[in-house]
């Protein structure tokens, strides 16, 4: 039974991971981009969220439903002001733009933050529990899991039922045709850059109501991603809802067996998995 | 003509910095020696992503093993720092062979995060080590190092105290492998590899057609760079002189610093790590009262030269200057006037 509960708390916590995922693939699939910056991204989100909280005294819920916004015109700005112009052949310049970007982030974070831990005050929700069939789960970690589904959900729905949707495949698949059809594609990464970092903001909600955060677990947040991503295969959205799973299953049976080995569980699941399928679970699109 | 000039002032700067440690303050000797080891890691990072396009997020996994491994050779099994230093290289390159096999399955930015997650497993892993303190780290005996091979002879030459001595020596193995790095850097780009390297950097399907294998290059780059850069892990932390897991395997430290360094100075020119450290060196002493404010201005200057010169403070020098004081191409044989003669009808 124990095995039962690890299982489910694993799955759990890999819809957090799919949530910081998410972003990550939709901008990896339509543009071939790297953001190092991600995780710190993330990480400024949850400031942001704290941030509005604090001013304003609202529930975090709703003040992330306030930054949404303006994280979306926050990614508006990074690609329009700063990614279209290194996108290319190399992909040298991008990466190491975004890594740029990350240590900025990073330590303006540090400057302003300091390096104490917070939290998002969400209230008694936080230790609340229910039981789902034979086993017992927390209401937040519950609700993070629904989340990510609801986001794979919408984000499915944007990619195959809209006309934007269609831009950003069309985009993706050919940049130059899509143009011959009065497709933009700098203003489709603009837009596209946007969603993640709105998809970005609701990661942030769950990752500091679940536990502490500091400016520098950046970086560590993004791994696990990248690694959900990976694992996915490129441009499948339910691919890197299931990468995330497998890094949480992972992470939760190596903690059950040593706590020490949590994160190890996870990065030894992921090289194993790319040994077996170097493009991924569920490869879509062409690298 | 020009590579002549430029050597003989790269061994003039070469016998300046040795007389460091004679004329000089301990302090500088300590920085320099700091400065020397990032130039190190800098120039094989450079070679990786600026050469051999294997742009690498996981070179800590290296610097940490070849540390880990003096370590355990020292402490563990008794011997002397430097022989452990050659056995981190070793085995740093050994490690790097199953790396690659796992690693060169992936592409582009799945390289980059694939090494990446490598140096977090060899991070964890290595904490895991209990007769090295596991997660929290070690010391090394205060002893060992003060009984390093060739101190007692630096006591003497120099007359200085014995921690002295051992700064003074590790900085002479930094300013020695920092030098034997650009050297060979330059005869190997040089070589029939090298050119074959950057031939595929800049065109992978013409030089694959004229019999280049960029596996192989790239394979042979990686293991090289793996094993300098295990040396100069080790050769770091015989200087520090204290290790944990997350010091040892820092991406900071050792792979964001280094590429900040070479894409200031000019990634894919050789002098660019140089510059780059230069660079990097005085902006951390220029704003070393602001706390990380250092790291801000690093970042924002690496981004600001992925914007608006590529090429880096070097490939700019370059283009304005119009020639290269060190070429890594081949001149085209010159013709005598005789030949030349002889053509006319």
């Amino acid at each position: 039974m124990i095995w039962l509960d690890t299982l489910v708390q694993g799955m759990m916590l890999g819809g957090l991971y799919a949530l910081f995922a998410a972003g990550l693939s939709l901008v990896f699939g339509i543009m071939r981009l790297v953001n190092l910056a991600h995780g710190d991204l993330i990480v400024l989100g949850a400031y942001l969220i704290l941030g509005i909280g604090t001013a304003t005294g609202l529930n975090p819920f709703v003040a992330a439903a306030l930054a949404l916004p303006l994280m979306f015109a926050l990614g508006w700005v990074l690609q329009t002001a700063l990614l279209n112009r290194v996108l290319g052949d190399d992909i040298l310049p991008p990466l190491l733009v975004t890594f740029g970007l990350s240590v900025v982030i990073q330590n303006v974070l540090l400057q302003g933050y300091s390096a104490d831990s917070r939290k998002l005050p969400v209230g008694a929700i936080e230790s609340a529990s229910m039981p789902v069939g034979p086993v017992t789960v927390g209401v937040m970690p519950l609700i993070t899991f629904g989340s990510a589904i609801l986001v794979i959900l919408a984000l499915n729905w944007l990619f195959y039922h809209t006309a934007l949707g269609r831009a950003f495949r069309a985009t993706s698949d050919d940049p130059v045709t899509a143009q011959l059809m009065g497709i933009r594609p700098r203003r489709i990464f603009a837009i596209a850059t946007g969603i993640a970092l709105v998809v970005a903001t609701i990661a942030a909600l769950y990752l500091g109501a679940r536990a502490n955060f500091d400016p520098s677990i950046g970086p560590a947040r993004l791994l696990y991603a990248f690694e959900a991503v990976i694992i996915g295969g490129l441009g499948s959205l339910w691919g890197t809802l299931a990468g995330g799973m497998v890094i949480g299953v992972a992470q939760a049976f190596g903690a059950a067996l040593n706590p020490e080995w949590q994160i190890l569980a996870g990065h030894i699941a992921f090289v194993a998995v790319l040994l077996v399928r170097p493009r991924g679970l569920f490869p879509r699109a062409n690298d | 003509m020009k590579t002549l000039v430029t050597g003989l002032i790269g061994l003039a700067v070469m016998v300046a910095l040795a007389l460091v440690p004679v004329l000089g303050p301990r302090i500088l000797v300590q920085d320099l020696f700091k400065v020397l080891c990032l130039l190190v890691l800098a120039l094989n990072w450079n070679l990786l992503a600026g050469f051999a396009g294997l742009v690498s997020v996981g070179q800590q996994a290296f610097v940490g093993v070849g540390a880990y491994v003096m370590f355990a050779t020292t402490i563990l099994w008794g011997w002397d720092p430097l022989a452990g230093v050659l056995v981190g290289g070793v085995v740093a390159m050994a490690l790097s062979i199953p790396v690659a096999f796992f690693a060169f399955r992936l592409n582009g930015a799945y390289f980059a995060i694939g090494t990446w997650a490598v140096a977090d497993i060899a991070r964890l892993s290595f904490g895991q080590w209990r007769a090295l303190g596991g997660g929290t780290g070690t010391a090394l005996p205060r002893d060992a190092t003060r009984e390093m091979l060739g101190v007692d002879a630096v006591r003497e030459l120099l007359g200085v105290s014995a921690a002295a001595a051992v700064d003074a020596m590790t900085y002479w193995l930094a300013l020695l492998l920092a030098s034997a790095l650009l050297l060979g850097c330059w005869l190997f780009l040089r070589s029939r590899m090298g050119l074959g390297l950057q031939a595929v950097r800049d065109n992978p399907v013409a030089a694959q057609s004229v019999g280049v294998d960029p596996t192989r290059l790239k394979a042979l780059v990686f293991l090289l760079t793996a094993f300098a850069t295990g040396l100069c892990g080790a050769l770091l932390f015989i200087q520090i002189g204290r290790i944990s897991p997350d010091a040892a395997f820092s991406l900071l430290d050792w792979t964001a610093f280094v590429i900040f360094i070479v894409v200031i100075g000019g990634i894919g020119t050789l002098p660019g790590p140089i510059v780059g450290v230069l660079v990097f060196y005085g902006l951390q002493r220029l704003l070393s009262d602001y706390g990380t404010v250092y790291l801000i201005a690093l970042g924002l200057i690496g981004i600001a030269v992925m914007l608006f010169a590529r090429r880096g403070l070097w490939g700019g020098l370059i283009d304005r200057l119009g020639f290269d004081p060190l070429p890594l191409g081949h001149a085209a044989p010159q013709k005598s006037p005789r030949d030349i003669q002889e053509e006319r009808p």
